[in-house]
C-alpha cells in the first residue's frame, strides 16, 4: 500500500479502495473529517453533479481539478496519472453556495461593537468607505458559514446614522470575499455601492424619500463634474461639492457602469424610481430586498436589472412591503429577471440553501432556485468567468452533498474553494464534540479537540 | 348599601382566590361565567366574580372529518401507515384503519400525505409586535420599568395582525404570545387559538393556565443599564431585581393570609389594598402561573433554577436556551423544558455557543425539547426547523424518527403551557387540532394542505373560501385582494 493509501486511511472512515493498477490513491466519501491535500489534481466522481450550465446535470459524473481550477466535468471520463480519486457515489455537487449581500468578515457578534466593522457613526465620507480593510477571514462566523457549503460571499456595508438620524447617503463600498484559508480573502473590491432607499432611506435623509434621492442626485452630478474638472478641482478653482475628494474619487466606477448600485428597496414605486435614477445617470442596478418586485417584473427584465430576494419576506411589516409574497421568486423567474437569494439573518448564510427550497416550493423552477445561489450572484458581480458554475477554467469551489443540497435534511460532506478540501471543523463543532457526553469525572473544559 | 355589599364582596373573593389557589379566575384563561345575584333574603354571600378578560372562545362551524389513508405522526410516539383519522364534533374520535366515516362527513383522500396534530408555537409576539411594524403597533415590551409583571401580553394583541393567518397557513394551531424581554419580569402571556377573530377574548385558549414572562441576560441590562442609567445594569443587579420582586409579592402573599385569619373574627378587617404586578408573582409562587424564562446562557439558567428554588417556584420553560445542550442533564433532572431555534445564534455574546445539535442533545438527554420561533416569519414553518434539528441529531449518531421529532412541536409545547390534556398530540378525546400535510411535514418542501382548529377546517390551501385574511390585509396584500 501506497504511503498515501496509508494516510488516507488512518484520516478517513471505513470506505477505502486501494486501486491496484495505478498510483492512483482513492479516498471513500463515508466521513466528513478527512483533510485532503491540496493534491496537483483531484478528481472527484461518481456523483449527480448539477453544473449550473450548459452541461446541465450530470449522473454519475466526473469532475478533474487541476491547480485549483476546474479542468474538465463530464461523464466516463478517465483519471490522470497522478490524481487523488475522491469517490462520491449516490452524493450531489453543486458550485459552492454564493452570499449574495451579508456580511460575513465584517460583523461578527452584531451586538458586540467591537466586532461591527460594516459602518460608523459620524462618517464623514460615503463612497469612498470599504468594508474590504476590515474583513477577517479568520471569523468565527465565515468557519461556521463555509463548512455548510458558502465558498464567496458578498460583504456589504451599512449606513450608521448620527444622533439626529442622518446618514451618508451611500453607505459605501461591498466587497466579495472567498471564505477560503490565508489572509487575502478579498477578490473584487469594490464590487457595489450601496444606496438604501424606501423607509430607511427616507428616516436616514432626514424622513423623506425625495431627500434620499435628492443627496444620491446631487452626489452623482458632483461626481461627474468633478471628473470633468479635476485639475480646476486641485486648484480650488471648481464650485464646492457635497462629498469629499474621496468620495468623488471613488464613486467614479459607479457614474460609468463598471460596478453596480446595490439599492436596497422593496416597494414597487420605489423600484421604478431607481431604475429612473439608474438610466439617467447611466447606472448599472442590483435592487437588493425587492419584496414588491414581482409587481414591476417587466421593467426589471426590461432593463436587465438582477433582484436579490429574501424568499421569506411574505408579510406586510412595513408599508413598503404589503406586497411581499412567497411567489415572488417564481413570478420574478418567470418573467426572466435574475434573480439571486440572500438571507437577512446575518448569522446564517448557510441557511440560503433553505431559503431556495422553500422558492421551489412556492413554485420556482428548481434549476432556477439552485442558480439563485450559485451561478445567479456571480454573474451579478461580474465573476462569473471565475466561479458560480462547474465549468472548465473556473475556480474550483464546489460542495459534496449527501442529497438534494435543497432540503433540510442534507448535509455538505465536502467543501473545496479554489480546489483545496477545507477542514469540515468549526467553533460549533468542537462545542458539539465537547458536550456530548455529559457527566464524566472532569470538567468539560478538558475536553479539547 | 349594595354598593358597599358587593365591593366587600369583591374583596372577600379575591382574598379567597389568592389564598385557596386553585381559582380560576385568577391563574387560568377561564371561561366566563353568568353571576347568580345576591338575593336579600339571604346573608351576604360574595358574588361570583366574572373572571378578568375571560375568554370566548368559540370553535368554528365544524363538519364532523375523515382523513383517509394517511402517514399519521399521533405525537404520542407512534406512526402509522395508510390510516385513518376520524373527527367528530371538533374531537379527535379515533385513529387507525379502516374507519368507517359517520352520515354527513366530509372526506379527505389522505394517500401520500402526511396528518399530525397543529404545531403548537410557545413564544411568539404576534399580535403585540404586529406587521405593519411601526411606532403604533409596537406594543411587545412596557419598557419603563424592569418590573411590569403587572401587564397582560394579551391587552396588547391585535387580533388583526395578518401574521396569524401566515402562521395558521404553515400548520400552528395554537400559540403563547409572551411580552418581549427588555424587562426583568415582563408580564402574563397568553395562549391563543390561532382563528381568525374580533377580539383577543374570542382568541384566548379556554381554561388554559396564565404564564409570566421574565428575562435574564443581556436585553434588560442594555435597556436599562445601558440606555437609561438604571437598574439593571449587570446580571447581579438583574438577579438582585428578581429577588427583590419576589420578596415583596411573598409579602403580598403574607398580607393576605393575614387579612384571611383577622376576618374571622374582625368582620371590619381592612383587606389588602389589590396590586396586579403582586397579584401575578403571586400566582407564580402558589404555582397557578407558569415561568417561562427568555434565557440563553448554560450558567444563567441555572442561577433562575436556584432564584426559583429560593422562592418555591419552578421555572416552567427556558426560552432560547441557546446553551441548553451544556446542561441538558440538569434540565432533565428538573423537568424544565427548553423551547430553541434550531439554528439561530452569535447576534449576541450570550448566544455565541449556538449549535445545531442544541435541541437533538437536550431531547437526548431526556428533557423536554420544543422548537420555538419567536418570529413572525420563523413561526410559518417550525415544520422545517424541526426537520433540520432532527437531521443534525441524526448526523451525530442519535436515533431520531419523525414519529419523535413531531412532538417538538406539539406535545412538548402542549405540556410547557399546561394544555397537553386537551391538545398537542392525535389521541381520542383531545381536541381536534389536526394538520394534513402534503408530504413529509420535516421537508422544505412540504406544505399545510389542510389545518383544522377544534374541527373546524380553519385553512385549506386549495380554497381561497378557507384562507382568512384580517381587516389590515383586506385591499392591502395580494391575499386581501389590492388591486
Amino acid at each position: 500500500m501506497s504511503a498515501r493509501c496509508l494516510l488516507a486511511l488512518l484520516l478517513s472512515g471505513p470506505v477505502i479502495a486501494a486501486v491496484a493498477d495505478s498510483d492512483v490513491t482513492v479516498i471513500g466519501s463515508a466521513t466528513a473529517h478527512t483533510l485532503v491535500a491540496a493534491s496537483d489534481v483531484t478528481v472527484i466522481r461518481g456523483a449527480t453533479v448539477h453544473t449550473l450550465a450548459a452541461a446541465g446535470t450530470l449522473e454519475d459524473a466526473t469532475i478533474i481539478v487541476r491547480g485549483g481550477r476546474i479542468e474538465r466535468v463530464g461523464r466516463g471520463l478517465a483519471v490522470p496519472a497522478g490524481a487523488t480519486v475522491i469517490d462520491v457515489a449516490g452524493k450531489v455537487v453543486t458550485p459552492g453556495l454564493f452570499d449574495a449581500y451579508g456580511r460575513l468578515g465584517a460583523e461578527e457578534i452584531g451586538a458586540a461593537e467591537s466586532t461591527v466593522d460594516i459602518g460608523a457613526k459620524n462618517l464623514p465620507y460615503s463612497a469612498a468607505f470599504n468594508v474590504a480593510d476590515a474583513i477577517d477571514p479568520r471569523a468565527t462566523r465565515i468557519e461556521v458559514n463555509r463548512i455548510e457549503g458558502v465558498t464567496r460571499a458578498l460583504v456589504a456595508p451599512e449606513a450608521e446614522p448620527d444622533a439626529s438620524g442622518i446618514a451618508p447617503v451611500i453607505a459605501g463600498q461591498a466587497a466579495i470575499i472567498h471564505l477560503g484559508d490565508g489572509f487575502e480573502p478579498v477578490v473584487r473590491s469594490p464590487a457595489g455601492f450601496v444606496f438604501t432607499y424606501g423607509e430607511a432611506g427616507a428616516a436616514s435623509s432626514g424622513g423623506a424619500r425625495g431627500a434620499a434621492l435628492l443627496r444620491l442626485r446631487e452626489l452623482l452630478d458632483d461626481a461627474r463634474d468633478y471628473a470633468r474638472h479635476k485639475a480646476d478641482y486641485d486648484q480650488g478653482n471648481r464650485r464646492s461639492y457635497a462629498a469629499t475628494r474621496l468620495d468623488l474619487e471613488a464613486i467614479q466606477p459607479l457614474l460609468g457602469g463598471k460596478v453596480p448600485l446595490l439599492a436596497q428597496v422593496h416597494r414597487a414605486s420605489d423600484i421604478l424610481a431607481i431604475l429612473r435614477v439608474a438610466r439617467e445617470y447611466g447606472l448599472k442596478a442590483v435592487i437588493v430586498g425587492g419584496a414588491e418586485a414581482w409587481r414591476v417584473a417587466g421593467d426589471l427584465a426590461r432593463s436587465g436589472t438582477p433582484v436579490i430576494i429574501d424568499v421569506y419576506d411574505n408579510l406586510p411589516d412595513r408599508f413598503e412591503t404589503l406586497g411581499a409574497t412567497l411567489a415572488n421568486a417564481a413570478r420574478l423567474d418567470a418573467a426572466g429577471v435574475a434573480v439571486a437569494f440572500a438571507t437577512t439573518d446575518y448569522q446564517n448564510p448557510r441557511n440560503m440553501r433553505q431559503l431556495a427550497g422553500n422558492a421551489v416550493a412556492h413554485g420556482m423552477r428548481y434549476e432556477a432556485a439552485l442558480a439563485a445561489i450559485t451561478a445567479v450572484p456571480a454573474r451579478i458581480y461580474g465573476l462569473a468567468a471565475s466561479c458560480g458554475t462547474l465549468e472548465p477554467g473556473k475556480a474550483a469551489d464546489l460542495v459534496v452533498w449527501d442529497g438534494d443540497p435543497l432540503e433540510t435534511s442534507t448535509a455538505a460532506e465536502r467543501v473545496f474553494v479554489a480546489g483545496k478540501s477545507l477542514p469540515m471543523r468549526s467553533r460549533q463543532t468542537l462545542l458539539r464534540d465537547r458536550y456530548r457526553q455529559l457527566g464524566g469525572p472532569l470538567p468539560p473544559a478538558y475536553t479539547k479537540p | 348599601m349594595s354598593g358597599i355589599h358587593v365591593a366587600s364582596a369583591t374583596c372577600a373573593l379575591a382574598a379567597a382566590c389568592v389564598l385557596l389557589g386553585g381559582c380560576a379566575a385568577q391563574a387560568t384563561q377561564a371561561t366566563a361565567a353568568v353571576a347568580p345575584a345576591p338575593t336579600a333574603a339571604s346573608a351576604p354571600a360574595p358574588a361570583p366574580l366574572p373572571p378578568p378578560f375571560a375568554s370566548t372562545y368559540r370553535a368554528m362551524p365544524a363538519t364532523d372529518t375523515l382523513i383517509r389513508n394517511a402517514t399519521v405522526l399521533t405525537g404520542t410516539g407512534a406512526r402509522l401507515e395508510r390510516a385513518d383519522v376520524l373527527l367528530v364534533g371538533g374531537r379527535i374520535a379515533a385513529i387507525g384503519p379502516d374507519l368507517t366515516a359517520p352520515a354527513g362527513a366530509a372526506v379527505v383522500d389522505g394517500t401520500g400525505k402526511w396528518v399530525t396534530p397543529g404545531i403548537i408555537d410557545v413564544h411568539s409576539h404576534l399580535g403585540v409586535y404586529p406587521s405593519p411594524g411601526i411606532k403604533a403597533t409596537s406594543d411587545g415590551n412596557e419598557a419603563t420599568a424592569p418590573n411590569t409583571a403587572e401587564v397582560w401580553a394579551e391587552h396588547s394583541v391585535w387580533p388583526q395582525d395578518p401574521g396569524f393567518a401566515a402562521a395558521l397557513a404553515g400548520g400552528v394551531t395554537s400559540l403563547s404570545i409572551l411580552p418581549g424581554s427588555a424587562n426583568l419580569f415582563g408580564g402574563r402571556s397568553v395562549t391563543v387559538k390561532n382563528v381568525p377573530a374580533r377580539t383577543v377574548q374570542d382568541m384566548k385558549f379556554p381554561g388554559a393556565p396564565y404564564g409570566l414572562k421574565i428575562a435574564c441576560g443581556e436585553n434588560p441590562k442594555r435597556v436599562y443599564g445601558e440606555g437609561r442609567k438604571t437598574a439593571p445594569s449587570t446580571r447581579m443587579g438583574s438577579l438582585a431585581g428578581f429577588r427583590t420582586g419576589f420578596i415583596e409579592a411573598r409579602k403580598y402573599l403574607d398580607e393576605q393570609a393575614k387579612y384571611e385569619r383577622e376576618r374571622a373574627t374582625k368582620p371590619d378587617a381592612v383587606p389588602p389594598k389589590r396590586e396586579l404586578k403582586n397579584e401575578t408573582l403571586a400566582g407564580v409562587l402558589k404555582g397557578e402561573i407558569i415561568v417561562h424564562n427568555h434565557c440563553y446562557r448554560a450558567d444563567e439558567m441555572v442561577q433562575m433554577i436556584d432564584l426559583g428554588r429560593e422562592f418555591g417556584f419552578r421555572i416552567g420553560t427556558f426560552h432560547h436556551a441557546v446553551e441548553a445542550y451544556k446542561i441538558a442533564d440538569i434540565l432533565a433532572r428538573e423537568h424544565i423544558c427548553a423551547a430553541m431555534w434550531a439554528d439561530w445564534w452569535g447576534f449576541k455574546l450570550e448566544a455565541f455557543d449556538g449549535i445545531r445539535e442544541n435541541i437533538a442533545m437536550v431531547d437526548a438527554a431526556g428533557a423536554c425539547a420544543i422548537v420555538h420561533s419567536d418570529s413572525e416569519v420563523g413561526i410559518q414553518r417550525l415544520n422545517q426547523e424541526a426537520g433540520k434539528a432532527m437531521a443534525a441529531g441524526r448526523r451525530m449518531g442519535y436515533e431520531l424518527r419523525p414519529e419523535h421529532a413531531i412532538e417538538w412541536l406539539t406535545r412538548n409545547p402542549a405540556t410547557a403551557l399546561g394544555v397537553a390534556d386537551r391538545t398537542g398530540t392525535l389521541e381520542p378525546g383531545k381536541m381536534a387540532d389536526v394538520v394534513v400535510w402534503n408530504r413529509d411535514p420535516f421537508s422544505v418542501y412540504a406544505r399545510a394542505e389542510k389545518v383544522y382548529v377544534d374541527g373546524a377546517l380553519a385553512f385549506d390551501l386549495d380554497d381561497p373560501a378557507r384562507q382568512p385574511v384580517s381587516d389590515f390585509a383586506l385591499g392591502m396584500t395580494e391575499a386581501g385582494g389590492a388591486r
